[in-house]
């Protein structure tokens, strides 16, 4: 009974993001306010129902109904009820409930929260959003429906997959998709601004603070990912280049750079057409990502069973997305006029460049993604790109991103002198170089790359450090004033991290019998014991493992290898010491002959600081929004007239 | 600047890092490309001979042998078989009569000296890679 009520919420919220899609877009053009009152109670109701479908699926798991398929293929009796809950976003179908309830949700919030933006605005992006929710409610419905009923109904279920039984993966997927779906409000923002043709310092302003939100939920959505997948999959790396992974990744490049874009349009009315080009790109990305994730078409760790309707599906709707916005940039961009000028040597064309640099990056993180299938689809054969690829693409693109990262924020407006820019950031250059000969050795050995990394971050670092120095002399700034700041400090930290393991680390597999002991990053390992622990649905052998340095004892590690009863798959629980300044790692492999494993033992210098460098990006992306100017009344729209007059 | 002098400044900038990238991205395309290429296609020759390569298909039953640290088994395809050598540890699902994929180099005497052996995480899931092979295979001795 629940589960059909769910299902007819679902059915309820398709035709009330229909009527949210249409009426109040054609009432917004042709000026009817009756028709464009209807875009908020619209929202609200596709909202509601939609909760009320999302909230009926995780009853459905809390009182495991097994007469649902998709509880039944995703839970279990024994499973413990956090994961239970988490069950819900699990599998295909309810992971994309989860997609279109962020998404409904990011609209009631415009929709709460624009209530003095002008109201044929609000329903143009409201109704964008609308037509948004209906293509993915159409696609819950048809192809992936999360209340099909099973029968017989099975007296247990098939249990959620082990790996995916961690904290980290409670908070993983919502995260992320905060992020993912988010980028929606910035995509309805340029599309309704093009509708309108009104593509001034306002909508710049309104799309602000939602860009910069999507954006920070989608920095700690992939570091939690990249920290699952360092502690939970039992390979110690903290990023695979995995298609999925990049599916993640192209989508946080493109926002990097509209949310650089956006300030500069802001506050200088330039490149609009490249801001509206950039808020189409984000969501076009996410929308793949959903697409390559969803459809089976790739090998990799969130492939589900195959089913190719799907895929043609989702594909669609991407073409649908991406066509009509395309052709609506392509019909208005000649009515887009951008102002303020700017010289060569100034704030707005450095940034411009690093724009540049990071689309260009994440059109190439793309390509490596996308080329496999590509060569499949003509039958050319069946290849696969490596992580050396992107190491190879990656860090030469990155490279100029961080040098232009520091200089930027010290330079002027419209015109700035070359020789003074580079006398202001002078002691982040000085201090750099120095890094880039010392830390290096001070780690060990003394190696390009490492130096090369040393250098960025501390110029980086450094810049962030003069800016806050100097903006400090007139008194203690607001909060908003310390995103930027945050942001940037949080890339030189990341930097840090993973310059550190990808220049220092130790990975060694070994045979250890109880009794041997294994050294690695200067710390000594001992197998002590293996003991047999039972948890709450699994069976798991456990290995104490002492850690000592020089002759002290610091502590005992417990890995796992544990049998989940539901499944024959067998899980690898990793023991970890974390430290400031380095990782132990240990895992347990498998059961060798007699007492004996094979043991994987890493040292992970830094290894921490590539999420803590991610966690200070995205609290940056919250500081930023504090900004009053997003809260004050109705912003003035005279800037409108002001662009065209200059422009000529 | 000029308006114009800014729209080409950017086409110009754009145009230099598209091409800086694109370099970048032949060079390393070039050499970190891996051929999928099924048993039957090994033992037929049509494996790159220099360049490592993927091999996918079945783990043969009873087929794992494990010296310490260094475990043979044999890739099928249901058809044909590869012997195949790695040194280091399995990933969790490896498992006998299940699909897998292995990347590595083809050595002399015709055993495949796996540098890496592609992890799955579900039971129930089968590498796509794997499965062709199985289907190809399959095809070709429905065919005569």
């Amino acid at each position: 009974m629940i589960a059909e009520i769910g299902h007819f919420a679902l059915i309820l919220a398709l035709c009330a993001s229909f009527i949210q899609g249409v009426i109040p877009l054609i009432g917004a053009q042709r000026g009817r306010s009756d028709w464009i009152a209807l875009a908020r109670p619209t929202c609200q109701t596709s909202f509601v129902l939609v909760g009320i479908s999302f909230a009926a699926l995780t009853w459905c798991f809390y009182v495991n109904d097994f007469s649902v398929a998709y509880v039944a293929g995703h839970s279990n009796t024994q499973l413990p009820i956090m994961y239970r809950l988490s069950a819900v976003w699990g599998g295909h179908e309810g992971s994309l409930l989860l997609w279109v309830f962020m998404l409904v949700s990011w609209a009631f919030s415009v929709a709460q929260l624009s209530k003095t933006l002008d109201s044929a605005m609000v329903a143009r992006v409201l109704a964008v959003l609308g037509l948004i929710t209906f293509g993915l409610l159409l696609f819950v419905l048809f192809t992936s429906n999360p209340f099909n009923r099973l029968f017989p109904v099975p007296a247990e279920g098939r249990d959620l997959n082990p790996l995916l039984q961690d904290p980290g993966l409670i908070f993983h997927p919502p995260m992320l998709y905060m992020g993912y779906v988010g980028l929606s409000v910035a995509f309805a923002f340029a599309i309704a601004a093009l509708i309108a043709g009104q593509l001034d310092a306002a909508w710049a302003r309104w799309s602000r603070p939602w860009t910069t939100v999507a954006w920070a939920f989608l920095t700690f959505g992939i570091a939690l990912g990249s920290w699952w997948a360092y502690y939970e999959l039992g390979w110690g790396g903290w990023w695979f280049w995995d298609p999925v992974e990049n599916a993640s990744f192209v989508p946080w490049l493109i926002a990097t750079a509209l949310i650089h874009s956006l300030a500069m349009t802001e506050k200088r009315g330039s490149f609009k057409s490249w801001t509206v080009l950039l808020a189409i790109a984000g969501f076009s990305m996410s929308l793949l990502g959903t697409f390559l994730v969803r459809s089976g078409v790739l090998t990799s760790v969130h492939a589900f069973a195959t089913d190719p309707t799907r895929g043609i599906f989702i594909l669609l709707l991407f073409s649908i997305v991406v066509g009509t916005s395309l052709t609506l940039f392509a019909w208005r961009a000649s009515q887009v006029k951008s102002i303020g000028h700017f010289e060569i040597v100034s704030r707005e064309s450095f940034i411009l460049m690093g724009n540049v640099f990071l689309v260009v990056a994440a059109g190439s993180v793309l390509l490596g993604t996308l080329y496999p299938l590509l060569i499949d689809a003509l039958s050319l054969g069946k290849i696969s790109v490596g992580p050396p690829y992107f190491n190879a693409v990656f860090v030469p693109l990155m490279t100029p991103v961080a040098l232009l990262m520091a200089f930027t924020p010290l330079m002027r407006w419209k015109q700035d002198r070359l020789p003074e820019a580079v006398l202001r950031i002078k002691w982040a250059g000085v201090t750099a170089g120095l890094a880039a000969v010392i830390m290096p050795l001070l780690m060990g050995q003394w190696t390009p790359l490492v130096a090369l990394g040393c250098f960025l971050a501390v110029w980086v670092g450094g810049s962030v450090v003069i800016q806050v120095a100097g903006r400090l002399r007139s008194g203690f700034p607001p909060i908003s004033y310390w995103g930027m700041q945050f942001a940037h400090f949080g890339i030189a930290v990341f930097m840090i991290g993973v310059t550190m393991v990808g220049g220092f680390q130790e990975e060694k597999d070994v045979r250890m019998d109880i009794g041997d002991s294994v050294t690695v990053g200067g710390h000594q390992l001992v197998f002590k014991n293996l003991a047999s622990v039972r948890g709450p649905n699994y069976m798991a052998a456990r290995g104490t493992f002492e850690m000592r340095r020089e002759g002290r004892v610091l502590r005992e590690l417990y890995p796992e290898k544990r049998n989940y009863f539901s499944s024959s798959m067998p899980m690898t629980e990793a023991g970890i010491d974390i430290g400031l300044t380095r990782d132990i790692y240990v895992s347990l492999g498998e059961p060798l002959e007699g007492s004996a494993w094979a043991v994987r033992v890493y040292y992970k210098p830094f290894v921490d600081w590539i999420w803590g460098g991610c966690v200070l990006m995205g609290l940056g992306g919250f500081f930023a929004i504090a900004d009053r100017r997003y809260r004050t009344a109705k912003v003035k729209r005279h800037s409108l007239v002001l662009g065209s007059k200059a422009a000529a | 600047m000029k308006p114009r002098g800014k729209r080409g400044l950017v086409i110009l900038f754009g145009v230099l890092a598209i091409g800086v990238a694109a370099g970048l991205v032949l060079n390393a395309l070039n050499s970190n490309i891996a051929f999928f290429v099924t048993p039957t296609e090994v033992l037929q020759g049509k494996a790159p001979k220099s360049q490592a390569f993927r091999v996918g298909g079945m783990v043969k039953e009873g087929s794992i042998k494990r010296d310490n640290l260094t475990v043979s088994f044999v890739i099928t395809d249901t058809v044909r078989e590869i012997p195949v050598s790695y040194t280091g540890i399995l990933p969790d699902l490896f498992k006998e009569g299940k699909g897998a994929v292995v990347q590595g180099k083809l050595e002399a005497s015709g055993r495949f000296l796996a540098s890496e052996v592609l992890a799955k995480h579900d039971e129930n899931y089968m590498p796509p890679e794997a499965q062709h092979a199985v289907d190809q295979a399959q095809r070709t001795v429905a065919k005569p």
